[in-house]
């Protein structure tokens, strides 16, 4: 896949990198994931898939956080 | 929250928050702060508790309070739950914010995590939104500094316009320049504060808003603050604001108005309630981020590849649940192995007591009845949770207690995640499970991590399956006498250890199949969003959790020994010796159970100390061996050897024990944990479900089990 398309967080493999380019979840979990500072432009880092594949931990302004594939797919990614 | 005195047994139920002042002038100073920044640690290193520090986001989730002095000036602390934002989004952030936000402290101390402090300044730009007298602590900077992090504190501090001090609260550094900013900002007032910039429609609307607040009685809030949330119209927040102010500002009839004006003017914008949001969280975020550019420098990833290389060997695909298992073994192991001498020497000595106590009594005049009574009846109960449960307890606890300062729970969170949410629930549920071989009481109250109610409840209904530490002495006492043999040796320890492990495993699966169960019947739905921060690994202070840990745990349980084993060794003996035409209450209550027990395995007396044991899982081994020996021959406590012999004795055999233990891990939760229940449910509903659930499940695999057994 093109490397500036537009895609799901859920296809960075580990040890890729992507910006934020805007989020597709509603109500609580959208307030969450921009308080932890997913918003346009931030750099996420796939740092481990789980044992069982899902979740899969990302590193997000220098803390890592852990994410359904449910709910990184709900976040689109450039680059 | 997490294991100390203070969060297990009755203490885990929260009562609500009620200042202690110790004098009228002294101050009032929250301590907020993000998820695991240590902020429990910079409360203690203030306050000198003993509020308990895991390593992992949510210990704390209610509010703590504590009392510190500087310079003669009291000051209370309040350790409130960490939270990312005052835009609250679970119970325990609601906690938070309404304290901020309406319990009108003096002050407020944010502790930030240096290791990532730009995502921190989110909540510390919110919180100068609400007051000036804000102190920034930026903590962990020892671990920053082996980042290779470097903060420009002056310069932070001069962007913020609010004083920061740097600590190392683990060390007990920088705490008193922490206090001594808080003293000044205290005194004086003329900060000036950085203000958020936002986008200029809400910027608009918000100062329509303000000059209608003007006129209105808004207590202590700042005008502005108040205006923005009016802007999105947060529920929970209305509801607190209401309570606190004691009239809805919503209703008054010049706010209604600007509410219409602005609505209309940031509808007509496209700024949906939805945008706005999203735009003045957005505003923050870039505002922090903003602060902290040129100002903190990053070299190297040293500690952060140690993370990595950590992580790659326990939450991997091939190495992950093994090393899980393998540490629950390994945990057992020292725990019986630890266990086994400091038990022998406590019998020995307790039971010694208990002739002298005998004589003294007989000495003093007593009457033999009272004599019986008290040595026979209540001492030796007593002496018998203290020498047979206490060690085990003792030493797993400090053990857990290692592993959870590690920062091993996320991981293992981490790990099940997929499990759980196969079984609509949440991943957190796997903390509270955790929690639950502490005290199940403190596992419920920690199942306020989990945002979603329906998902909260299903882990407060299954957290009975894992066995509190007050049933696993049980569980080991019993395997160690039926399928091991009473040995010291390591073989003999390491299949203990092994098979209890399986008896762990299977109250896990228990877990996820009640789960599934309960979110396919009365818990319908799908599993719900959450986000699970796994933190940075920090050496634990081992002598220190060892020696603490050890030290709680024995002052806990012989609180408990005292008030409840010594009473229910008094209601046994008064069952055993007070008797109903020729035959002694014992007998009778027993043997009306007797046939209801026998089909699930068991007998009467042993489903008699269940129920004698609501009060405290600990005391249904003594309570059951008070029974059997009240009734015949009276044996002096030497190895668990002369205890096999008893329950030999009364008709014990390999299928009873297997029984005893299912029932032992799948039974009715403690007096305590239903409290703890009723409390977190406000319903007597779930409190009788979360009875009924582990209880049937108990009574099923005990009556196929021994009924199958009897067959071959």
């Amino acid at each position: 896949m093109s490397k500036n398309h537009i895609r799901p967080l859920t296809n960075l493999q580990e040890g890729q990198t992507a910006q934020v380019v805007s989020l597709l979840s509603k109500g609580s979990m959208r307030r969450r994931l921009q308080d932890i500072g997913f918003i346009e432009g931030t750099q996420i880092e796939c740092v481990q898939k789980s044992p069982a594949g899902d979740p899969v931990a990302y590193r997000v302004r220098g803390a890592l956080i852990a994410l359904r594939t449910e709910d990184s797919a709900n976040v689109l990614v450039v680059g | 929250m997490g294991l100390t005195n203070e969060s297990v047994g009755i203490s885990a139920a929260d009562n609500g928050l009620v200042i202690h002042k110790q004098h009228d002038t002294d101050h009032i100073i929250a301590l907020a702060g993000n998820p695991n920044v240590g902020k429990s640690t910079v409360f203690n290193a203030l306050t000198g508790l003993n509020q308990h520090t895991g390593n992992w986001p949510g210990k704390t989730v209610t509010n703590a309070q504590g009392y510190c002095e500087y310079n003669g000036q009291g000051y209370v602390m309040v350790d409130i739950p960490g939270c990312y934002s005052l835009m609250a989004h679970s119970a325990e952030e609601e906690v938070a914010r309404d304290f901020i936000c309406f319990g009108e402290p003096d002050g407020v101390i944010v502790v930030c995590d240096a290791t990532c402090l730009e995502r921190n300044l989110n909540l510390v730009l919110q919180m100068l939104e609400i007051t000036t007298h804000v102190v920034v602590c930026i903590n962990l900077m020892d671990e920053a500094r082996r980042k290779g992090i470097s903060i420009n504190v002056p310069l932070i501090s001069k962007r913020l316009g609010t004083p920061v001090v740097c600590t190392e609260a683990r060390s007990k550094k920088g705490l008193k320049k922490l206090m001594q900013e808080v003293e000044n900002i205290l005194e004086k007032d003329y900060r000036q504060p950085v203000k958020v910039e936002y986008i200029e429609q809400i910027e608009q609307a918000a100062s329509i808003l303000e000059k209608a607040l003007k006129g209105v009685d808004i207590h202590r809030i700042p005008p502005r603050w108040l205006a923005l949330r009016l802007l999105d119209q947060d529920e929970t927040l209305l509801k607190g604001l209401k309570e606190y102010l004691g009239y809805d500002i919503g209703k008054l009839p010049e706010i209604q108005a600007a509410l219409e004006q602005t609505e209309a003017l940031l509808m007509s914008q496209g700024l949906s309630k939805e945008k706005r949001l999203d735009s003045i969280v957005s505003s923050l975020v870039r505002q922090a981020e903003a602060i902290c550019n040129g100002a903190v420098q990053k070299s190297g990833y040293s500690k952060e590849d140690r993370d990595r290389k950590i992580d790659r060997i326990l939450t991997s695909k091939r190495t992950g649940f093994p090393i899980m298992i393998l540490l629950l073994a390994v945990v057992f192991w020292l725990t019986i192995t630890g266990a086994n001498y400091p038990s022998q020497v406590l019998a020995k000595g307790l039971f010694c007591v208990q002739d002298w106590l005998s004589q003294i009594l007989l000495y003093l005049g007593a009457p033999g009845w009272l004599e019986s009574l008290l040595a026979d009846g209540v001492y030796r109960t007593l002496a018998w949770v203290v020498s047979v449960m206490l060690p085990p307890m003792a030493i797993f606890f400090p053990l857990f207690t290692l592993l959870e300062d590690l920062g091993y729970l996320p991981r293992v969170a981490f790990n099940l995640d997929k499990y759980f949410k196969k079984c609509s629930a949440c991943g957190k549920q796997a903390l509270t499970m955790c929690m639950g071989f502490g005290c199940n009481a403190a596992g419920i109250v920690g199942c306020r991590i989990i945002d979603s109610p329906r998902e909260r409840l299903i882990a407060m209904l299954t957290n009975n399956f894992v066995p509190c530490n007050g049933r696993f002495p049980t569980l080991i006492a019993i395997l160690t006498m039926f399928f091991v043999g009473a040995g010291t040796g390591l073989f003999q320890s390491a299949a203990c250890a092994l098979l209890l492990t399986g008896i762990i495993l299977l109250g896990i699966l228990m877990t996820f199949f009640s789960s599934k169960l309960l979110s396919s019947t009365i818990l319908k739905g799908v599993p719900s969003s959450f986000t699970l921060e796994l933190p940075p690994y920090r050496r634990p202070q081992i002598g220190k959790t060892i020696l603490r840990s050890i030290f709680d745990r024995t002052l806990f349980v012989l609180g408990r020994a005292v008030s409840v084993a010594a009473p229910a060794g008094l209601v046994i003996w008064l069952m055993a010796n007070v008797s109903l035409n020729g035959q002694s209450l014992l007998a009778i209550c027993s043997g009306f159970l007797d046939p209801f027990a026998r089909f699930l395995g068991m007998d009467g007396v042993i489903l008699l100390a269940f129920i004698l044991g609501f009060p405290a899982n600990e005391i249904v081994v003594p309570i059951l061996l008070m029974a059997y020996m009240s009734a015949g021959s009276l044996m002096e406590y030497e190895s668990l050897d002369a205890l096999r012999t008893i329950l030999v004795q009364n008709g014990w055999n390999w299928i009873t024990a297997v029984c005893v233990m299912l029932f032992s891990l799948f039974h009715w939760p403690c007096s305590t944990t239903c409290l703890t229940i009723y409390k977190e449910t406000k319903s007597w509903k779930w409190t009788i479900a979360a009875v009924a659930l582990p209880t049937l499940v108990g009574m099923v695999f005990c009556a196929v089990f021994a009924n199958l057994a009897r067959l071959f």
